[in-house]
């Protein structure tokens, strides 16, 4: 038995034809057009500025690591990335409660006016952020919310609701009735069979949509820029990172600037490469919707 | 009673998402067509109705022209040089690896690629923003004018010539979106039958003719997709050329976009009617580019 299978497997095997190899150096240029400015940025943070202004391909001379705790404390990268810890969870969960709760009830009920307020919610996709941001600031400073982490919540959770309903009210209707009837006549109320039965079943929709919006919120820049902007002690991380490039330049701080990148790069790396299927079908669903 | 208990449960679940939705994404919408009509500058308690005053000195303002001038070119080539890009290593990572027999395979590694494709897309615009500032340095301490002086290339004002600093923004904004369609398309591409190819691969068809005539046209909706969402994401691009050019649109405008002139009149010149009124003419223009990209895209199926 042995050779015979291990002979179709040699020939399971590509032959390296010219185009395979052609394939690769293309696949490994654009592979290397991504490295090389991280792998520049994260080597720049050990370099001292003699250095980061000399050779760029040059490695640093020393492992200096002062830089990193220049970024941490004196450039309060510590303290961003903990805001931005707090906002994106607060923010998510939120999102994710609320959004899955709408999507639920205009998915599954049927009741006057639930296909008004289905598309009441899905307008929202139509509009740039930039169109309300304005009346936004208005909005938020009448409620006493400005520079004010609750405030940036709420409005997280407000901008991710559309996209949040209308991809989970199309993944609640995929899901069979039958459990949930059952449950009912069993004398379970609508909430508990909302929490109990919808939600674990609904499991695989509600993590890629939890990535989608752990990424966007964790990225946003905009909302706070105007939303914080009088309290720097409340920033995130992309606020952050861009008020230390500026600060950069006027302190002559090069190293502690690029220790800051890495700081904010390495964990993002981390959960990429420890969830990368989940993001990328996750973000994947997201578009096509 | 039961009904009753039904209409209390909607009510209960509804109630929190709406009022949060209408509050702070409504409400500002609303607002912003209604101040679009006016001269209001954001403190003042009178608020005086100009009519279509705004969208009337839009057509006169120099400034406008040329952040719409610049909003067409990132229109246009995002979406185009992206999508090219991606297809192209989307093949390559998909049926690049060689005939097996008559089926196709992806190149050896192409989960590797895959995940390092994919990266820059996880990283946050001003992250990467931050990043390229150091890559585009003007003098030969940059990155790129770092290896082109090894050559003997004089330093490239990547982001100071205004002729060239759009153009860079571009392939910023490239770089980071290609992964991410790579992906899309590579799904797009598993979900085709492997038959196809092989019957083709049968008949003598070569990889160039393959693309071309099997993968491209089945791959129809997802470009279309593809091409909305870039083209969405050329309006968002603000937070990269807010970090890589300065909060003008430096050099001299010639990076300005339509997103940038808004939050400059609104926060910086407190001209917050008429940032409004650009605000209103942006969101025309994401409309009238999404329903021109559907129809003009729209052609009959392909069924698999």
């Amino acid at each position: 038995m042995a050779p015979r299978t291990t002979a179709p497997r040699r020939m399971d095997r590509p032959r390296p034809g010219v185009l395979s190899g052609l394939s690769h150096v293309a696949l490994a240029v654009w592979a290397l057009l991504i490295i090389v400015p991280l792998l520049w940025t994260f080597l720049a943070s050990f370099k001292n500025n003699t250095e980061i202004f000399g050779d760029p391909l040059q490695l640093p001379g020393a492992l200096r690591l002062d830089s990193w705790g220049r970024a941490w404390d004196k450039a309060h990268i510590g303290q961003y990335m903990l805001n931005t810890v707090i906002v994106v969870f607060f923010g998510t969960a939120g999102t994710m409660l609320f959004g899955s709760m709408a999507a639920y009830v205009l998915a599954r009920y049927r009741f006057v006016g639930s296909r008004l307020v289905y598309y009441y919610f899905v307008a929202g996709l139509a509009f740039p952020v930039f169109l309300a941001l304005g009346p936004l600031f208005f909005v938020v400073r009448q409620f006493g919310l400005l520079n004010s982490h609750v405030g940036l919540v709420l409005v997280y959770i407000a901008y991710s609701l559309p996209f949040t309903v209308f991809f989970l009210a199309a993944f609640f209707r995929t899901l069979p009735a039958a459990v949930a009837e059952a449950a009912l006549i069993d004398g379970a109320s609508h909430t508990r069979t909302f929490f109990q039965i919808m939600v674990p079943m609904a499991r695989p929709g509600l993590v890629s949509i939890t990535i989608f919006n752990v990424l966007g919120q964790w990225n946003q820049y905009l909302l706070p820029l105007v939303l914080l902007a009088g309290a720097p002690d409340k920033w995130v991380l992309t606020q952050g990172i861009a008020r230390i490039s500026t600060m950069a330049g006027y302190e002559a701080d090069w190293p502690g600037l690029f220790a800051a990148l890495s700081i904010t790069i390495l964990p993002v790396m981390v959960v990429y490469i420890i969830f990368q299927r989940q993001i990328q079908s996750g973000l994947g669903s997201g578009a096509l919707k | 009673m039961e009904r009753l208990r039904k209409y209390g449960f909607v009510a209960g679940f509804l109630a929190v998402p709406l009022t949060l939705y209408t509050v702070f994404v409504i409400s500002p919408y609303a607002q912003a067509f209604q101040l679009s009509l006016t001269s209001w500058n954001g403190y003042s308690s009178i608020v005086r109705y100009v009519g279509l005053d705004n969208f009337g000195r839009l057509f006169g303002d120099e400034v406008f022209w040329r952040a719409l001038r610049n909003h067409g070119i990132l229109l246009l080539a995002l979406p185009l040089t992206t999508i090219v890009i991606a297809l192209f290593l989307a093949f390559l990572l998909n049926l690049g690896g060689g005939t097996r027999g008559a089926g196709m395979r992806g190149v050896w590694g192409s989960g590797f690629y895959r995940v390092v494709f994919f990266f820059p897309q996880v990283l946050a615009v001003a992250v990467v923003g931050v990043l390229f500032q150091a890559v585009y340095r003007p003098d030969e301490d940059g990155v790129i004018n770092g290896v082109l002086a090894r050559f003997g290339v004089a330093p490239v004002g990547w982001l100071t010539e205004p002729d060239l600093a759009l153009w860079s923004i571009i392939a910023v904004m490239v770089w980071q979106a290609v992964g991410f369609y790579v992906v899309l398309f590579s799904a797009g591409m598993a979900a085709i039958p492997k038959d196809y190819f092989e019957a083709a691969a049968l008949d003598g068809a070569n990889r160039v003719r393959l693309f071309f005539s099997i993968t491209l046209p089945l791959l129809r909706d997802t470009v279309q997709v593809g091409w909305i969402y870039l083209g969405i994401a050329a309006f968002d691009g603000f937070a990269l050329i807010q970090v890589l050019a300065g909060e003008k649109g430096e050099p001299d405008g010639a990076t300005t976009i339509l997103p940038i002139t808004i939050y400059n009149t609104a926060f910086s010149y407190q001209k917050v009617g008429y940032a409004s009124a650009m605000g209103v003419a942006l969101f025309f223009l994401t409309v009238t580019f999404a329903v021109l990209t559907l129809r003009t895209t729209r052609r009959e199926r392909v069924e698999l």
